[in-house]
């Protein structure tokens, strides 16, 4: 393993380890208002300082990390799951069954599904807890997040359907579902990593985003997503680094993910 | 202290300056509005964008002076009030012209008010004089002098004209023709709009010179608060009408002539329980919400002095009730603002039968109390406003969970599937007079949030509140009408219908290149005395781009 | 091939029609459909909001909206929209060069810096270039596009740099792992290790097996660079298609949200289906 890759490993245990340890990290809980301090900087007692409502950044961070840690993700398994499974097979298995499966995928792209949030939001009830809130949307994120790398996917797949090693495969008598599984889906690798890395800092933007649809991830829950939220004002460009430290951890754990991934390429 | 002494020599020397400096024509004022007007007929107004285009290029019969809040003659020279409010008649001026040369006369404002009150209309300006369903008529006296009669009193006749710009009956341009002291020159969509000064404007300044001053306005169209603060420090534009909070401290920092605290507003946040009797909700909590024990205690577990301090930066106070401070006449002053006292909530509470144990509370029948109160998203301050609300309620063992929904999604819960338990909004008000707030009060109205359109009042206090509207819309007399209003004010105060949060304050930015503004807390609060606004320096060619 | 392309215009065709009504009825059954934002204003008497509300419950039902909007089309007639009292076409129209130009630049823009980046970070793996590259891309995809409106019009940069600096990350991360799963194909092996150039190399080897997978990227970017067109708009209040349809779907205004969907399935299809057509005409050339 290289030195950049043990330090990226490192560093995504370190802040899974702070993560999962919040409980015992956390000074003050992460909904407590010291509302004699909103908008202070750090301090012994808060050391990133607090937010407009006098709750401690420390704790929202290491809180908010459980949170976007886990459910993102999470989802970006589920999209990326959903993109291997419709990209893959569509393309494997060509002519009118892939001609169906990227017509239904470019429908899908094209769609407004914000009015599908909607109607989820109307459907669920009003008092749901903070965490299922948190579930809910990151799993909508999941399930709709896959269409732009299955179209990918397929040519991928579509090109492997003709390769040497697939043909042999066939050939020996293996069934088509084996082929897929031992064969192809290993050489789709490197797209599906890359859709599984980008995609996790995208649904921890949406999430945020998705507040405005009465989803996302309740208060007084934080989550990456809702602490990034206070950057994007203007009243935000006087900022101090203590406020950028949401944004820096999201950077580190997307770089040291890519970097942990990029590697996994595999022969032909 | 440093900042006092340089807040003396800035005034110091802008009362210098301005002694010295006589007003210059020329130059193009620069501001924002939030989306394109829907419309350039004055009479369907019914949005902020539009309203601006209209109060700048439309003229009225009666102007409120914003400063004094008091009426006073524009288009007319004078005006009588008869019958008991039902009856109006204008003098009007004369050699006034239209921004296309044709004359204004008395026929003109006949033409106006036929338009206005044909019933198909529904726009805010002609609902506000409709008293009823029946027919208003217009009498031309001569060319200058004109009446018009109403079948019912209408209270706080002369000031509603206030909002009705006069159009032209036998102008080709139509609405297009306008007396006020711009006309509609250029329209980009989604870009800008622009204004220039209108030729035949019949006000003259103390020199006798026509007004207005100013050779153009152009009102960007900008959604974004962010951008619009960040060209106001560029001096891209030059008016802030409605600055937030935390843009107000940035820029005072900056310089203190830019950001202006005009004071306390016409404005309230307040929130309310639904009481709807057949809303999709347990009938456990409807007995809650019904319960004026239980928005009593609700209403004093709430910290408003916190909201003030922390949400508005300061530049809020707690609210009373439907009345502001700042609209003095009205504002009920033996009220003051609920106080936060957790310990008073909970003794209310248990007078209902709730019981505090183990930092739960719980009703008599052992359900937890926890509800959800709905707010529309996107504006940052009721998000906080409601998650302050959060730690409040959780010391007397309530768990209030917000939500946040776009506007037409709460609007659909408000008002059509009565689908919520709580709801956190604001009310804006353009009027003082409280006739504005009949479709609040009265049981059968559908903006009586908490239960509309009542087919009898559900409660006693209730129809007492419907027989104080009706009694003060039908009078002309303004200490009946204070007196019925005060009463009013009090039985919100006891029952708690709403719960009054907080007035902001009117915060504004206002470049130093302008003179002669004159905020106000009334709308529009930088530029309603725009005729007599003018920019310091070179006057710049107005031009549409 | 004048069969396959007229089967992808059929295709085309089809989806518009059922992404027209797929997006009409998503609409149509939102919450807040029905409802009409000056039922709060406290101005207008009962008789004005019931008036306001009838008004909403008599629109068509689903089925014969559509068809009465599809036989308007095919006059010409975009419908008026309800948010904006005027004319559909007049309000796309006028939008619609910003965002193509948007776009366009910004497309342009991400596939350059992207290709920049992915073909030394592909060539040479597990490197400071590939580290570097992680981390610039790293940073641009966790920047929230509400911070990159602010900061874009804070040093009056262009829009259409905020949509190409959200493309690039997601395009970087696609090219970079295909070019880098070509560059470890053995024949490239083969061919660097009896010296050939590496222009060479890369042209001629790497490019035509990776070629297809690209294709079907560059077509899903253009799907991507209209999603980001949507909030860049709107936040840096740009006067184009993507601010239009957001305030459109805020105020469920369905005749212009249709529209902007056929428009959004158009380029979506056509994209994805040139892609499709060149990269079948490439895995011929290569087989």
């Amino acid at each position: 393993m290289t030195t950049a890759r043990k330090i990226a490993l490192s560093l995504l245990l370190v802040i899974c380890g702070a993560s999962v340890a919040a409980n015992l990290l956390a000074p003050v809980p992460y909904a407590e208002q010291f509302r004699d301090l909103p908008g202070s900087p750090p301090s012994t007692k808060h050391w990133l300082g607090t937010d407009n409502l006098g709750r401690d950044r420390f704790s929202r961070v290491l809180y908010g990390s459980r949170v976007s840690l886990l459910l993102a993700p999470t989802a970006a398994l589920i999209s990326t799951l959903l993109a291997a499974c419709i990209g893959g097979a569509a393309g494997f298995l060509g002519g009118r069954i892939q001609r169906l499966a990227m017509w239904t995928t470019d429908l899908f792209l094209s769609l407004p599904w914000l009015f599908l949030l909607l109607a989820v939001r109307a459907l669920l009830p009003l008092n749901i807890s903070p965490q299922l809130s948190a579930v809910v949307t990151f799993s909508l994120l999941g399930v709709l997040g896959w269409a732009a790398s299955a179209r990918i996917i397929c040519a991928n797949s579509s090109s492997l359907r003709n390769s040497d090693f697939v043909l042999q495969a066939r050939a020996s008598g293996l069934k088509t579902p084996r082929v897929l599984a031992v064969h192809v889906l290993p050489n789709l690798a490197p797209v599906l990593l890359a859709q599984f890395w980008i995609s996790i800092p995208a649904f921890i933007l949406a999430e945020a985003n998705l507040g405005m649809l009465g989803l996302g991830v309740a208060e007084p829950l934080p989550s990456w997503g809702s602490l990034l939220r206070e950057l994007q004002s203007y009243s935000a460009l006087s900022f101090h680094l203590w406020q950028l430290v949401p944004l820096l951890l999201l950077i580190s754990v997307v770089t040291c993910l890519q970097i942990l991934l990029s590697n996994k390429e595999l022969t032909a | 202290m440093k900042k006092c002494v340089r807040h003396f020599a800035y005034l110091l020397c802008t009362l210098l300056v301005s002694w010295n400096a006589s007003a210059q024509f020329g130059g193009e004022l620069r501001f924002c509005i939030r989306a394109d007007p829907k419309t350039f007929n004055p009479l369907l107004v019914d949005e902020e964008p539009s309203d601006t285009v209209r109060y700048l290029t439309g003229g009225v019969l009666a102007r409120v002076n914003r400063s004094t809040q008091q009426l006073e003659p524009e288009l007319a020279t004078s005006w009588k009030v008869s019958d008991n409010g039902r009856k109006i008649t204008f003098n009007l001026r004369s050699g006034v012209y239209f921004s296309d040369g044709t004359p204004f006369s008395a026929d003109d404002v006949a033409f106006t008010m036929r338009q206005l009150m044909d019933p198909s209309l529904h726009s805010p300006t002609g609902d506000a004089f409709r008293s009823s369903n029946k027919n208003v008529t217009t009498q031309l006296i001569s060319r200058e002098r004109v009446a018009i009669a109403f079948p019912e009193p209408v209270a706080g006749l002369d000031r509603l004209f206030d909002q009705v710009a006069i159009m032209s009956a036998k102008s080709p341009k139509k609405e297009m023709a306008v007396l006020g002291p711009f006309y509609l020159a250029d329209y980009k969509p989604g870009s800008y709009v622009l204004l220039h000064r209108n030729p035949n404007y019949w006000k003259r300044d103390a020199d006798g010179k026509r007004l207005p001053y100013l050779d153009a306005v152009r009102l960007d169209i900008q959604q974004n608060r962010d951008l619009e603060v960040l060209r106001f420090t560029r001096g891209e534009i030059h008016l802030i009408n409605s600055l937030d909070a935390d843009y107000f401290d940035r820029l005072s920092d900056a310089s203190t002539a830019s950001a202006r605290d005009a004071g306390a507003s016409l404005d309230s946040e307040q929130m309310w329980f639904n009481q709807v009797s057949n809303a999709p909700i347990p009938a456990y909590k409807k007995a809650w919400f019904t319960s004026t024990n239980f928005r009593r205690a609700i209403s004093q577990a709430v910290n408003r002095e916190d909201l003030a301090r922390i949400v508005f930066h300061g530049h809020a106070h707690p609210a009373v009730g439907p009345v502001s401070p700042a609209n003095a006449f009205w504002f009920n002053s033996k009220l003051k603002p609920q106080p936060y006292d957790s310990q008073a909530a909970l003794q209310s509470l248990a007078a209902d039968g709730f019981q505090f144990r183990n930092g739960v509370l719980k009703d008599r029948e052992g359900n937890s109390v926890e509800f959800s109160v709905i707010t529309n998203s996107g504006n940052k301050y009721r998000e906080a406003m409601a998650v302050m609300m959060q730690q409040d309620l959780a010391k007397i063992g309530i768990r209030l969970n917000v939500v946040t929904l776009d506007f037409p999604s709460l609007i659909e819960r408000i008002s059509h599937s009565f689908n919520y338990e709580a709801c956190l909004l604001g009310l804006v008000n353009n009027e003082l007079d409280p006739n504005a707030q009949m479709n609040v009060w009265l049981s059968s109205a559908s903006n009586h949030q908490w239960n509309p359109e009542q087919k009898v009042p559900a409660t006693a206090w209730e129809a007492e509140i419907d027989k104080l509207m009706h009694a003060q819309a039908s009078t002309s007399n303004a200490k009946k009408r204070k007196h019925d209003f005060d009463r009013l004010q009090e039985i919100v105060y006891e029952q708690t219908p709403f719960l009054y949060l907080i007035n902001r304050d009117t915060l504004i930015g206002i470049s130093n290149a302008v003179h002669n503004a004159e905020p106000s807390v009334l709308r529009p609060q930088t530029y309603w005395n725009i005729d007599e606004m003018w920019l310091q320096g070179r006057p710049q060619v107005a031009s549409s781009h | 091939m004048t069969k396959r392309i007229a089967k992808h215009f059929l295709r085309i065709l089809l989806s518009l029609l059922v992404g027209g009504l797929l997006a009409a009825t998503l609409v149509r059954f939102a919450p807040g459909f029905e409802v009409d934002e000056r039922e709060l204003d406290t101005r207008l008497n009962q008789q004005s909001i019931v008036a306001i509300r009838s008004e909403r419950v008599a629109e068509p039902g689903l089925a014969q909206f559509y068809l009465h909007y599809l036989s308007r089309l095919l006059h010409g007639d975009l419908g008026v929209s309800r948010s904006s009292n005027r004319p559909a076409a007049d309000l796309i129209r006028e939008r619609l060069t910003v965002t193509v130009r948007e776009i366009g630049i910004g497309l342009v823009a991400a596939w350059f810096l992207a290709l920049l980046m992915a073909v030394p970070a592909a060539m040479r793996r597990d490197t400071p270039f590939d580290l570097l590259f992680a981390l610039v891309t790293g940073g641009l995809v966790s920047i929230p596009a509400g911070v990159l409106a602010v900061l874009f019009f804070l040093f009056s940069w262009p829009a259409s740099l905020a949509i190409a600096l959200v493309l690039v990350p997601k395009v970087f991360a696609y090219a970079r792992n295909l070019l880098a799963r070509g560059y470890a194909m053995p024949h490239v092996l083969t061919a660097r290790s009896k010296g050939l150039g590496e222009t060479r190399v890369f042209f001629w080897h790497v490019v035509p097996t990776t070629a297809p997978q690209l294709l079907a990227l560059a077509g899903v970017s253009v799907s991507i660079a209209i999603g980001a067109a949507v909030p860049i708009e709107a936040l840096c209040d740009q006067p184009g298609i993507g601010q239009l349809a957001w305030h459109a779907a805020l105020a469920r205004d369905l005749v212009l949200l249709v529209n902007l969907t056929l428009i959004v399935t158009l380029v979506t299809v056509v994209a994805n289906s040139a892609s499709d057509l060149l990269g079948a005409a490439m895995q011929r050339g290569n087989a």
